[in-house]
């Protein structure tokens, strides 16, 4: 039995939400503004050819990938080790990585902000045991910080997902047939859970390349990320032509990334139908 | 039985999981060269048995030999055993031949010699120019002759079996022991079998080992096991029986069904209770008055070969295998010989 008036409100939700404001965007992008109102026009794209802001979108992309890194090298073992047998059947340690998730992102980045100040927490505990103070509050590393905190659920989740799956005779057919741990890892259990770290990969890299909440409150106010630059079009400047514009930009950048990505991902289908 | 002819040794194996004790006590030697069959009904220990052979599982205590050595210690990488896992464990990232290589590879073998090697493999288990195959795109049969080409390609001493041929159809699984069999005599290597499929052990095997709730009820040749059940459970489990409790009377004397019958067991107490065994096929149908004992056909079945009858006798119904066929509801007598007639003891 196909029900498929229940899809009707996803697909309205999705016209009013995503396609028109598309439409719109693609509409603000190629057009500019004055007195006989809009007209078609590749002038806002010729504006971003500027070497100031190619140097803001490839910090951008590049504190993205430096952060997808870190929440990969990071996530990598938390999923592992969530998934390895001990703590599969405990929920403490996976409730440890829900639980910040239940708090509002705002809140949990502006909590970084009183850690990370000159006066903060972390300098307070240094210098009551006589070490160096920190100060990297309003530097790249802040931003890379916000960015690891916020979304390396994003990362767990998916390989953690697809570790689960992976059947554990193959890890014991792998070490019967004279693997060790570290041929197991790398031949049967790696490659098994590539698929995961494919779709963590994506789920961290594309809110770390659009984010502008992080950027402003730990990189600070001046800090200008490809997000921020955008917002403040909107916001500040109420150029909507040229946010939009950069807005295309950044998507067709996205696109290339996770068409890249999804190069290494063909056909890795897991442990699925052996029949 | 020279010490040397002996290549695992396992000495007062206990293992519980959570509690409950899986294995009680469990001592077993494997004689190189043999097929032998761990057999028995699902739960009874006989693949945990096989895991800590494997080195899968650790024992709780008690010790596991292999040729001489205490092995309860070594991981399943350093052991010289292979393994043909239950659903065949493949490798769902790599094709057929990488399968089989793997193991090869592990050793750091020359490329030459592993494609030699797998070649040889694959006309083993009959599955020539397969190489290049994914494993997904093959049927049971074929996933199960990778594994097990997987696993001897790498010439274990040992290769343990974990009900290799549970999920294949009856005609494969036909097919497929004489294969199994043809390949063990061809290689030579120890076969360590485990089944719940008592007919699969009974064709196949060297020894059985019939095991039961943890613990080991008899080991014997297959004509061993079936003819000279030592307990009710095994005569039940390995094939059909009728099992009668009774008494011995004195030696080479039993009562049973009201009647008492001449035996050829000894060494009870004096009226002893017992459990008589007699197979269906070992009773022979007659006319009533001819009969040891009497009683009226209930329901007839064709199965193939022999017609299986249910006669009910005064407390007790029979089941008898004969090739000719008795009417039901006709009365017939019933005759069995003395060394048809098995005694045991009563389980407690």
């Amino acid at each position: 039995m196909k029900k498929k008036w229940l899809s009707y409100p996803y697909l309205v939700w999705m016209a009013i939400f995503i396609i028109i404001p598309s439409l719109l965007i693609l509409f603000y992008g190629f057009t500019v503004k004055d007195e006989q109102g809009f007209r078609f026009s590749l002038q806002n794209f010729y504006r971003f050819c500027d070497p100031i802001f190619f140097s803001v979108l490839f910090k951008s992309l590049w504190l993205a990938l430096l952060s997808t890194f870190v929440c990969l090298i990071v996530g990598y073992p938390v999923a592992l080790i969530l998934a390895s047998k001990e703590y599969s059947k405990k929920t403490t340690m996976s409730m440890l990585f829900i639980i910040p998730m239940w708090m509002n992102f705002l809140l949990r980045t502006y909590a970084w902000l009183t850690l990370l100040e000159k006066h903060g927490i972390i300098n307070s505990i240094l210098s009551f045991f006589h070490l160096p103070t920190i100060n990297i509050l309003y530097t790249n590393g802040a931003v890379v910080l916000g960015m690891v905190y916020n979304f390396l659920p994003f990362m767990i989740l998916p390989i953690y997902s697809v570790l689960m799956k992976v059947d554990n005779k193959l890890v014991e057919a792998a070490q019967d047939l004279g693997g060790n741990w570290v041929t197991v890892f790398r031949k049967v259990i790696l490659p098994l859970s590539l698929p995961g770290v494919m779709s963590g990969l994506t789920m961290v890299f594309m809110p770390a390349v659009t984010t502008f909440v992080i950027s402003k409150l730990l990189g600070g106010a001046q800090y200008t990320l490809i997000g921020n630059l955008i917002e403040r079009q909107f916001l500040t400047v109420y150029d909507w032509n040229f946010g939009a514009a950069i807005s295309i930009i950044m998507m067709i950048f996205i696109l290339i990334s996770i068409a890249i990505m999804s190069r290494f991902d063909e056909d890795k289908g897991g442990g699925a139908a052996l029949w | 039985m020279s010490e040397n002819q002996q290549i695992i040794l396992l000495q007062d194996v206990k293992k519980s999981f959570d509690d409950s004790q899986v294995l009680n006590n469990i001592n077993l030697y494997i004689l190189k060269n043999e097929f032998i069959t761990f057999l028995g009904p699902s739960g009874c220990g006989k693949t945990t048995t096989l895991r800590i052979i494997g080195g899968f599982e650790k024992p709780d205590s008690g010790d596991v030999f292999f040729e001489g050595k205490r092995i309860n210690d070594l991981p399943p990488y350093q052991r010289k055993v292979n393994t043909v896992f239950q659903k065949y464990a493949l490798f769902p990232h790599m094709n057929v031949y990488e399968n089989i290589a793997f193991g090869l590879k592990i050793k750091k073998l020359d490329k030459a010699t592993i494609n030699k090697k797998v070649e040889e493999m694959l006309e083993l288990v009959n599955l020539k120019g397969f190489q290049k195959r994914s494993v997904d795109s093959l049927s049971g049969g074929q996933q199960q002759r990778v594994a097990i080409a997987r696993a001897l390609v790498n010439q274990p001493e040992v290769l343990l079996l974990d009900e290799p041929l549970g999920a294949l159809d009856l005609k494969l699984r036909k097919e497929m022991q004489i294969e199994l069999k043809n390949i063990h005599k061809q290689t030579g290597i120890t076969f360590v079998y485990v089944t719940h499929d008592q007919e699969e052990a009974l064709t196949m095997s060297d020894t059985i080992v019939v095991m039961n709730a943890g613990s080991i009820q008899q080991i014997g040749t297959p004509q061993m096991i079936y003819n000279e059940p030592k307990n009710a459970f095994v005569a039940d489990f390995i094939g059909e029986s009728n099992i009668i409790e009774g008494k011995m009377i004195k030696d080479f004397t039993v009562e049973f069904a009201n009647r008492v019958f001449e035996c050829l067991d000894k060494d009870f107490s004096e009226n002893e209770e017992i459990d008589a065994v007699v197979r269906p096929e070992d009773i022979k149908l007659v006319s009533e008055d001819k009969g040891m004992i009497s009683g009226m056909v209930k329901s007839v079945t064709f199965k193939g070969v022999h017609y299986e009858m249910l006669v009910e006798g005064q407390d007790y119904v029979w089941t008898i295998h004969s090739t000719q066929m008795v009417e039901a509801g006709s009365r017939v007598g019933m005759v069995m010989n003395p060394n048809d007639i098995h005694i045991m003891k009563r389980m407690g």
